[in-house]
């Protein structure tokens, strides 16, 4: 910037003093959280104020996992709730991959007819798929779990993928405006050269969209992975819950007395490392993608 | 293409035909259209426009998916009338939309401008949208914690202060404020960056101009940066709003709309006579209205903010 020029120094310096204020509110917490997480059972009285954990260990990590014996004493002592995690973090994952790998997939196929295939239907069905996204969850909840409910798929996977797995009128839209901003004249040639649609749409759109098709699996990955409310409506048995349904179970749980707050924020901590392993190696690419998100 | 059936084994001569037909098929733009299209258009659907459809009917109905549904027509929607429980939920969300939104948008344009001016380093940047990659369940769970009035660490950094602990969840005045600011914190990064787009795509000639004619940096705020970045601004508050409206997971995992009736939000009652008190007849009614009250508002917002013109030029 050139602006530095004509402003004084002492409001450049007031400048990144609020901004360092600001990365401190984002990360504070998130800080918190973790040094709860490593703070050893007994030290978390009297520890609130802290900003390092006390007796630090990562026992609080290992027993949500469910990495420590049975018999270890300090497993017995009293707030120690039992806490299953391990379970929650694979079926996050796979709940991410089932609903995630095909939606990314099926929208392209979509997209791709819709920015260069002309078939009979096509403007008005997009217009149809456009005017879904203004639909708020809330009228399709009710109905939709109907629907999971008479399919017998309450508490499985396939029930809480379903609605993900096939298109997001989000991600249609998106790689439709990404298919459409590159020229076709290339396809158009191959087509001329006796290439099938088929080829054309896995030898070269794929390919060459091959950044967009990651900021998509980016957006959806981070959306589907933080995902709370269907989930929790579908999958609330210990086999299919996912950390966001697992964290507010155990969360609930403990109402009563007082709660098992190292183990809690150990879960957060385990939920939350997935996301900042994204923001650390890719960060370029997740930070662009969100900013990205807004563009219409 | 006779060069292409030779590669066939030589089996049958339906075999052939059915290559023929594949093949011929295949070549058909409007056949590969539709082919390409069909498992969206059944996502669709069966996930997006059927339940549109069956929500609006449900709503006709009562039904607590144990007996066949009993159609009422409008009954449910006479009943939401006089619904004093339905009228707080609504007015408690409005509150919350209030609480949320204004300071949100503001935080986020502040932040977007520090970063455009000072550093809008990817570290920076990535630290900003660090809050928005948690999910909300977890945000909440980590403000839950801070929040406590035994050991939570805000309290203790209240106290030495000098300002007192507070219970901010069971607090009935503080409640609904706090839930906000947990979403501030979450969402306040993200709109940030989403202004910090739309001000790279302001030219810095407008600025050099505004600067040589001697415009002060509030000037060039209110006169260059804010009209311009107006699209990007209604596309946020269009967006951030909608979603404000529809607040569920935070209250879930603190509040569950206590204490009393304080944050008993209108998606949060919806699902409560849904799922609690298996009325999902009236529910769907509700869902309906809100759906209708979030197109209303939607463009009034656009109306106001004149989303479709554009300052530069």
């Amino acid at each position: 910037m050139k602006t530095s020029a004509s402003t004084l120094p002492i409001s450049r310096w007031l400048g990144y003093a609020v901004l360092i204020l600001f990365a401190l509110i984002s990360l504070g917490p998130l800080w918190i959280a973790l040094k709860t997480a490593l703070t050893g059972p007994n030290s978390l009285f009297g520890s609130g104020g802290s900003l390092l954990p006390q007796d630090a260990t990562l026992f609080n990590i290992q027993r949500v996992l469910g990495f420590v014996d049975p018999t270890d004493p300090r497993l017995q002592q009293t707030g120690l709730a039992k806490i299953t995690f391990f379970r929650a973090l694979l079926n996050s994952v796979i709940f991410t991959v089932l609903a995630v790998a095909p939606q990314i997939f099926f929208s392209a196929t979509a997209a791709y007819a819709f920015a260069r295939l002309r078939f009979p239907g096509r403007d008005l069905l997009f217009f149809l798929f456009i005017a879904a996204t203004m639909i708020p969850t809330a009228v399709l909840f009710i109905p939709n779990f109907i629907l999971i409910h008479d399919l017998g798929w309450l508490n499985t996977f396939q029930g809480m993928a379903a609605p993900y797995a096939l298109m997001t009128p989000f991600a249609v839209f998106f790689l439709r405006q990404m298919f459409l901003a590159t020229p076709k004249d290339v396809e158009e040639a191959a087509r001329i050269d006796g290439a099938s649609y088929f080829s054309i749409f896995f030898r070269m759109i794929l390919p060459i969209h091959g950044s967009s098709l990651a900021t998509l699996a980016i957006l959806t990955t981070v959306s589907t992975w933080n995902e709370f409310f269907w989930p929790f409506l579908i999958g609330r048995e210990e086999s299919v819950r996912v950390i966001a349904v697992a964290i507010n179970a155990f969360r609930t749980q403990q109402q009563a007395g007082s709660p098992d707050w190292t183990g809690l924020m150990a879960c957060t901590v385990l939920g939350v490392i997935p996301m900042v392993a994204l923001l650390v190696f890719f960060g370029r690419k997740v930070v662009e993608s969100f900013q990205f998100s807004g563009m219409k | 293409m006779p060069t292409k059936t030779s590669i066939l084994p030589d089996h049958s001569a339906p075999a052939v035909d059915r290559f023929h037909l594949h093949k011929r098929l295949t070549e058909r733009e409007g056949f590969c259209g539709w082919l390409f299209i069909t498992p969206a258009l059944v996502g669709f659907t069966l996930f997006y426009l059927l339940p549109t459809i069956r929500a609006f009917y449900i709503g006709l109905t009562n039904w607590n998916l144990l007996r066949a549904p009993k159609f009422l027509g409008l009954d449910n929607y006479q009943r939401l009338l006089g619904d004093g429980k339905f009228w707080s939920s609504i007015w408690v969300t409005v509150l919350y939309v209030l609480y949320n939104i204004p300071i949100q948008t503001v935080l986020g344009l502040l932040i977007a401008v520090l970063l455009k001016r000072l550093t809008g380093s990817v570290a920076m940047r990535s630290i900003m949208l660090a809050p928005f990659l948690v999910s909300n369940v977890i945000a909440a769970m980590i403000w839950f914690w801070m929040l406590d009035p035994i050991l939570g660490f805000v309290n203790f950094l209240l106290q030495s202060l000098g300002l007192g602990t507070h219970a901010f969840f069971s607090d009935e005045n503080l409640a609904l404020p706090t839930i906000a600011a947990i979403n501030i914190w979450r969402h306040m990064g993200y709109c940030a960056l989403l202004f910090y787009t739309g001000l790279q795509s302001i030219p810095e000639h407008l600025y050099e101009a505004a600067r040589i004619e001697g415009a002060s940096q509030w000037k060039m705020f209110s006169s260059i940066t804010l009209p311009l970045l107006r699209p990007t601004v209604v596309f946020v508050l269009v967006t951030s709003v909608i979603g404000s409206f529809q607040i569920f997971d935070t209250i879930a995992v603190t509040t569950q709309g206590g204490p009393g009736t304080a944050t008993r939000t209108i998606v949060w009652y919806i699902y409560q006579e849904a799922f609690s008190s298996m009325r999902m007849g009236y529910a769907s009614a509700m869902s309906t209205v809100l759906f209708l009250g979030l197109v209303v508002v939607t463009l009034v917002q656009m109306r106001v903010l004149r989303s479709g013109e554009s300052d530069l030029g």
